[in-house]
């Protein structure tokens, strides 16, 4: 076990994944020399090489639909988008080719490929720096979606995306970069299709991923003064959702709150909220509520306090969960 | 990424005056094809075969979606000459990325009609292996498919094989970003990549006036530093020259080169669409005098190339082709609709294997 950021454990985990595999390349703008602008590609280019960690010309679009000829040419690419609002213009290659690919040849011709992408808020970023663009890309078939919400998991998580036979969409919590943790690299963690509990309890289940799973952690401490015993699952892959992991604690919980930055109307939680309701609707004692950015453009820095999901603000979600004045009990 | 080149003399990439040119509308030879040399002509007698399977291919297609058999046909009618030139510069290492109009161009490459007609015919969005054809799939997105050409050609450089590859464009496409950012990144990493614009006038009803203010689209590799050469897209022998000449350039490690083919589209965008509305019939008529199989027929004729019973023998070849094509597609295909969660992930999830369940259980309600 070493004590690492989630910045470093990434930075091993494509260095791994180089070490390993002669056909793993990173490629984006500024990953060479600078080692990215976040630094998780440092030091590649020079321990590895040009050759498997190189700077591309600054062109979203063309770096993702240039790794996709990488990958047809039998490459396993690795590419950076340096923040979540610059990869729009790489939008059309992700949703027409990098997902259909493998559809559209009927299996002949598969892309496995990495699309990492800084995302989400809370470091103090100007316009266009902190979008949570997740549910854009876990609405189009053929892609994964996967967020760590820890360094363990950023270490995971990548070596799995790398390794995945289909292409994945990597988001990276900007805010959690330079969290550190005791990071082990046996990779002998759940696959990347599974989400985790992280904290059991019994009253409610928090459904959080990527920033907020750290939140989640921190409100389900601060509710045991309001006795609440809450469980915080972490979902980690957002696509393929693991109804399994998800049900199985709503079921024993009775209260589900779901929680993430991006804007709450047509988002990723609504996706949670029906599923968990179509499969635990006669366990529920509450519905199941969500605690969302808010439904505006990212604001900016100095207002970005009430965008984000906080601690109290979950907090009044789960009083709300006490429905017609039932008592807080543990479920069957 | 491989460092970038010393930077090129611009004079060098800079592509002919006027479009290179061996033959004249009227077939005689003339000289407007400095430093380019004629194709043999056993080359040219292949490719006028080939044109001419490739026109009766087209107006068979054509007449296959007035009775219902493909959903959908871009005709390339007028650009046969473009069709079959670039895909008898490529070897068989070599990739073809074809747009959804290039389908003439795949069966000079070799791919069974019918395979070549699935995606028309609503069967399936590709209906042959990429991979053991070396033909990506065919493109509907504009100049999306010319960043991949870049990345394989890259990807197979790099990997030492002694490929190139060609993406194929249309006039409008190289108005899309996607095709200045492929420009951008085959010059900077060198890679072996031939881009062929085949500018037929239109994208669409959108004529080329409007399309760009550039001298000739060809003109658009100068800024990126790749080498560029405009060509008459009705003479087959110069296009067969000029990309013949450009694949090798690509094949001996010079970079990407860009080629723009003046041409004509004398059908429709599609048989969907009603060209009268934006396209005078006298133009329609010149270009129709310019015709790229009567062209080289002629000049091949004339220059003893090719024979009069060739040409019949030939033409009945095309025939028969066509009537393979029309028997090929007037069986029903037989399409397993549980075949649609195959190929979405490499394993199925949860969530697809529900929904096959489901599709299942409906088809065998139906039956």
């Amino acid at each position: 076990m070493t004590q690492l950021s989630m910045a470093q454990a990434l930075n091993a985990a494509l260095r791994d994944a180089v070490k390993d595999d002669d056909r793993v390349v990173i490629l984006g703008e500024d990953v060479g020399a600078l080692g990215g602008v976040f630094r998780i590609t440092d030091g590649i280019a020079a321990d590895f090489g040009d050759d498997r960690c190189f700077d591309t010309p600054l062109a979203e679009s063309g770096i993702v639909g240039f790794a996709v000829g990488m990958a047809m040419g039998g490459f396993r690419p690795v590419v950076e988008l340096q923040f979540d609002a610059f990869a729009y213009p790489a939008f059309e290659q992700i949703t027409s080719h990098v997902a259909k690919m493998r559809n559209r040849t009927r299996g002949a011709v598969a892309l496995p490929m990495v699309i990492r992408i800084p995302y989400a808020g809370g470091i103090g970023g100007v316009e266009h720096h902190c979008d949570s663009s997740e549910a854009f890309y876990t609405h189009t078939p053929g892609l994964r979606v996967v967020t760590p919400g820890s360094a363990q998991d950023a270490y995971d998580l990548l070596r799995d995306a790398i390794d995945s036979a289909d292409p994945v969409v990597f988001m990276e919590p900007k805010n959690r970069y330079w969290t550190k943790e005791s990071v082990s690299f046996s990779r002998d963690s759940a696959p990347m299709d599974q989400a985790v509990v992280r904290r059991p309890g019994r009253d409610v289940t928090l459904i959080a991923y990527g920033p907020m799973v750290a939140t989640a952690l921190e409100t389900a401490e601060a509710a045991t003064a309001e006795g609440w015993d809450v469980e915080v699952v972490d979902l980690r892959s957002l696509s393929p959702f693991d109804d399994v992991t998800v049900s199985a604690s709503v079921r024993r919980t009775g209260r589900a709150v779901v929680v993430h930055e991006a804007a709450g109307f047509g988002g990723y939680g609504a996706e949670i909220v029906a599923r968990v309701t179509e499969q635990c609707f006669h366990y529920l004692h509450a519905p199941v509520l969500r605690v969302t950015g808010l439904d505006i453009p990212y604001p900016p820095p100095k207002l970005e306090r009430h965008q984000l999901p906080h601690v109290d603000r979950i907090l009044d979600t789960i009083a709300r969960l006490q429905w017609q004045d039932q008592p807080v009990v543990a479920s069957a | 990424m491989v460092v970038a080149m010393p930077r090129k003399n611009p004079a060098e990439l800079l592509p002919s005056a006027t479009p290179v040119r061996f033959v004249a509308e009227d077939a005689s030879a003339v000289d407007e094809h400095d430093g380019y040399a004629e194709p043999p002509g056993d080359r040219l007698r292949k490719a006028y075969r080939l044109m001419v399977i490739g026109r009766r291919f087209d107006t068979q297609a054509t007449a296959l979606t007035k009775q219902g058999r493909l959903a959908v046909y871009p005709s390339s009618s007028g650009q046969e000459a473009c069709q079959i030139g670039c895909a008898m510069a490529l070897g068989p290492a070599d990739w073809l990325f074809p747009t959804y109009r290039d389908s003439v161009a795949l069966v000079a490459r070799g791919v069974a009609a019918p395979e070549v007609l699935t995606l028309l015919r609503g069967d399936a969005h590709c209906g042959y292996d990429p991979a053991a054809v070396r033909v990506a799939p065919q493109c509907t997105p504009l100049a999306t498919q010319t960043l991949h050409a870049t990345g394989l050609a890259y990807a197979l450089r790099r990997r030492g094989e002694d490929a190139v590859v060609m993406a194929l464009a249309g006039d409008g496409a190289t108005s899309e970003g996607d095709f200045h950012e492929a420009l951008n990144f085959a010059a900077v990493c060198d890679a072996p990549v031939v881009f062929f614009v085949q500018n037929n006038g239109y994208a669409i009803s959108v004529p080329l006036e409007k399309q760009t203010a550039a001298p000739a689209l060809a003109y658009k590799g100068i800024g990126y530093g790749v080498r560029s050469e405009q060509v008459d897209g009705n003479d087959a022998v110069a296009v067969l020259s000029v990309l013949d000449a450009a694949v090798a350039y690509a094949r001996a490690g010079h970079g990407p080169v860009l080629v723009e083919a003046h041409t004509y589209r004398i059908d429709a965008h599609t048989n969907a669409d009603d060209a009268s509305r934006y396209r005078d019939p006298a133009e329609v008529q010149r270009w129709r005098a310019a015709d790229p199989v009567r062209r080289l027929e002629k000049h091949l004729l004339e220059r003893e190339l090719l024979s009069a019973e060739e040409v019949e023998r030939f033409r009945a070849d095309a025939e028969q082709y066509a009537a393979d094509v029309r028997a090929a597609l007037n069986t029903e295909p037989s399409l397993d609709p549980l075949s649609l969660f195959d190929n979405v992930y490499a394993r199925p999830t949860r969530l697809l294997t529900a929904q096959r369940a489901q599709v299942a259980a409906e088809l065998k309600e139906e039956s």
